[in-house]
């Protein structure tokens, strides 16, 4: 990662060069997000490649959330370029269609769907046909009901798996929400705030999962945590006011005299 | 893997052996016992308790959308009515000769307008089986356009509450309109009879309330199957975050279009069941306070459950009769106050009440389980 420490990375029109790149799974360029004259996204550019972990921090307004927004359809972008594996342009189809790509998304607030059980909330999550017809006449099979029981084996939940997810903890439903968005089976996973609200050891324990997660997918997390971003340990991208401020190695940014500055703010 | 349903298996097999019960039952107990007997169930009750169980079918229909998906239709009796024209139509052609006017082509109300020919809306209606699709296709083609337009801009809650009741709204105002040729104000009645047999005769009326008992569990069988399904649980889900719905990649407008439309066809078929029993309908059926009169049988007797919408609208409705009989003047005191008592101290109406009588003796169990993770 030497490399990504010269300067000239630490602004947004040098990472647009990564362009050609093959292996890119996310491509954002010049990404512009206006709410009533208050940009919240202001020329935003940034590279995923494909299987990389990747953490994005900054103060709050810095735009986190937006960029999640633009990426899974729920925002459209005044102006720039979302391009998805390559070619596949995200500013023109909606979230189911863009969930429907492998794109999963975990809410800052953990979102479950509380009068449904653990597994409940993970057979609606479940790598499936999406149409009407298929969901009235589904039936889990033999292969699907393994799937759950190893979801669940995964975050845990597998003494609760009966229970209504409503009754679960902050941390828990956390959990929740990351196990619907692996057995969705997404290829690219954002995953918005993870461990806020988490204790230590659920936090230290959220990082591991991650990790493991990290090996099979693309991953893009959202973290105010810096604990967990290090114990994360992959390229760190601060925002600032709608655009990227600097981006290396956890220690890379924390060295920055600009990043620096953002967060005390001065 | 199950709904937090109200009803365990048992609770609706009993349920079924009641409808089964009032469908053999009632009948017998109007034909079988002398005169005079004290068992003997007077002829009048038979089309009321048909009436009450059409009004059952339609509180089902709202139930799978309000109660499961989490859309308030405050239209639904638009639907309803709709359904009741289509059946009132056909009930009109089969008149005949034996109108006022005595004309063999055009119903009573056409003569006296001085109209000269069948308008085109009223093509093929004295055909039966024409009638019957007609009365479930038109109230849910018509939800199929509304909800297309509505959830596609993903209006939700109370506008689209509002929404709903402004179309029952336009249909009213449109239905009173001779020119539309429906009757008008005074909409269809006087009819004569149905596929052949005489309309008030007790036979007909007998054979009218055993087939729309026999709608009432087939309608519930219908709905409880839907909402045990995987698609029961979208169902849910919509209604409880809908926005997440969307990042799982389902799309919520059909989900909701599917049971809304659906929703609208049990509403159809109740209507399309109900005019012959009550034999008249006319534009009043549009009225929006016939609309939120459903939510409240369904919100007394218990969202979410289809048994509680059932139980709500034949409560509800018994003690309209009885007291709309007793003291007029103080139905719709009552009405609103049962809302605001049911809105304000059970949330969970008849249903959720009995359940917090049941559940002390079962709870400890659920309790414990849960203490250690608490």
């Amino acid at each position: 990662m030497s490399d990504l420490l010269a300067p000239e990375h630490d602004t947004p029109n040098a990472q647009a060069a990564t362009r050609a790149s093959p292996d890119t799974l996310l491509y954002l360029d010049g990404v512009t997000v206006e709410f009533d004259g208050f940009k919240a996204l202001n020329g935003l550019s940034l590279v995923l490649e494909d299987g990389e972990l990747r953490t994005v921090i900054g103060p709050n307004g810095a735009g986190k959330t937006t960029m999640m927004d633009v990426i899974t359809g729920k925002t459209r972008p005044d102006s720039g370029t979302v391009l998805f594996d390559g070619s596949v342009d995200l500013t023109r189809l909606d979230e189911e269609e863009i969930a429907n790509l492998g794109i999963g998304r975990k809410f800052q607030k953990p979102t479950v769907f509380e009068n449904l059980s653990v597994a409940e909330n993970l057979e609606l999550a479940l790598k499936d046909d999406r149409s009407i017809t298929r969901t009235l006449l589904a039936r889990l099979n033999g292969e699907q009901r393994d799937r759950i029981a190893s979801t669940l084996e995964t975050i845990g939940l597998t003494e609760r798996r009966t229970e209504q997810s409503g009754s679960l903890s902050h941390g828990q439903k956390q959990w929740l929400e990351i196990g619907m968005l692996l057995i969705q089976d997404q290829r690219l996973l954002l995953l918005d705030e993870p461990v806020a609200g988490m204790t230590d050891a659920e936090t230290a324990e959220t990082a591991e999962l991650i990790l493991s997660l990290a090996t099979k997918r693309t991953i893009l997390v959202v973290e105010h945590d810096m604990e967990f971003v290090r114990d994360l340990g992959a390229k760190v991208t601060v925002l600032h006011e709608g655009s990227v401020l600097a981006e290396g190695s956890i220690d890379h940014v924390q060295g920055n005299q600009r990043v620096v500055e953002v967060y005390l703010g001065r | 893997m199950d709904a937090p349903l109200l009803l365990d298996r048992r609770g609706w097999l009993a349920f079924l052996v009641i409808l089964a019960a009032a469908i053999v039952l009632i009948p017998l107990l109007v034909l079988l016992p002398p005169a005079g007997s004290a068992f003997r169930v007077p002829d009048y009750l038979v089309p009321l308790l048909g009436k009450y169980a059409c009004y059952a079918i339609l509180a089902l229909g709202l139930d799978l959308v309000w109660g499961y998906a989490g859309i308030l239709s405050l239209g639904h009796g638009a639907f309803f009515a709709l359904g009741g024209y289509c059946m009132g139509m056909y009930l009109m052609r089969q008149i005949g000769t034996r109108g006022v006017y005595g004309n063999p082509n055009l119903p009573d109300f056409m003569v006296f307008l001085n109209w000269q020919e069948l308008p085109w809306t009223w093509w093929g209606f004295s055909s039966f089986p024409f009638a019957v699709v007609m009365a479930l296709a038109v109230p849910g083609l018509l939800a199929l356009v509304f909800g297309w337009f509505a959830f596609r801009s993903r209006v939700t809650g109370v506008y689209l509450s509002i929404i709903t009741q402004a179309m029952t709204y336009a249909l009213l105002l449109a239905f009173f309109r001779n020119e539309m040729g429906f009757g008008g104000n005074n909409g269809l009645t006087d009819f004569k009879d149905v596929l052949g047999f005489e309309i008030r005769a007790p036979s007909t009326r007998i054979g009218l309330y055993i087939l729309t008992v026999a709608c009432l569990a087939a309608a519930f069988l219908l709905c409880r199957w839907i909402t045990r399904s995987k698609l029961g649980r979208l169902l849910l889900a919509v209604r409880d975050a809908e926005g997440r719905v969307r990042f799982l990649g389902y799309s919520v407008t059909r989900a909701k279009l599917f049971v809304f439309t659906l929703s609208a066809v049990l509403a159809g078929l109740a209507g399309a069941l109900y005019v012959p029993q009550v034999g008249i309908i006319n534009p009043s059926e549009f009225s929006p306070a016939n609309s939120i009169e459903i939510a409240i049988w369904v919100a007394v007797g218990g969202r979410g459950t289809l048994v509680g919408a059932i139980l709500g609208a034949l409560v509800i409705n018994l003690a309209k009769t009885w007291l709309t009989g007793a003291a007029p003047e103080l139905w719709l005191f009552v009405l609103g106050a049962l809302f605001i008592l049911v809105t304000l101290a059970m949330p969970d109406g008849i249903l959720g009440l009995a359940r917090r009588w049941r559940l002390p003796r079962r709870a400890p169990v659920a309790v414990v389980e849960e203490a250690p993770h608490v």
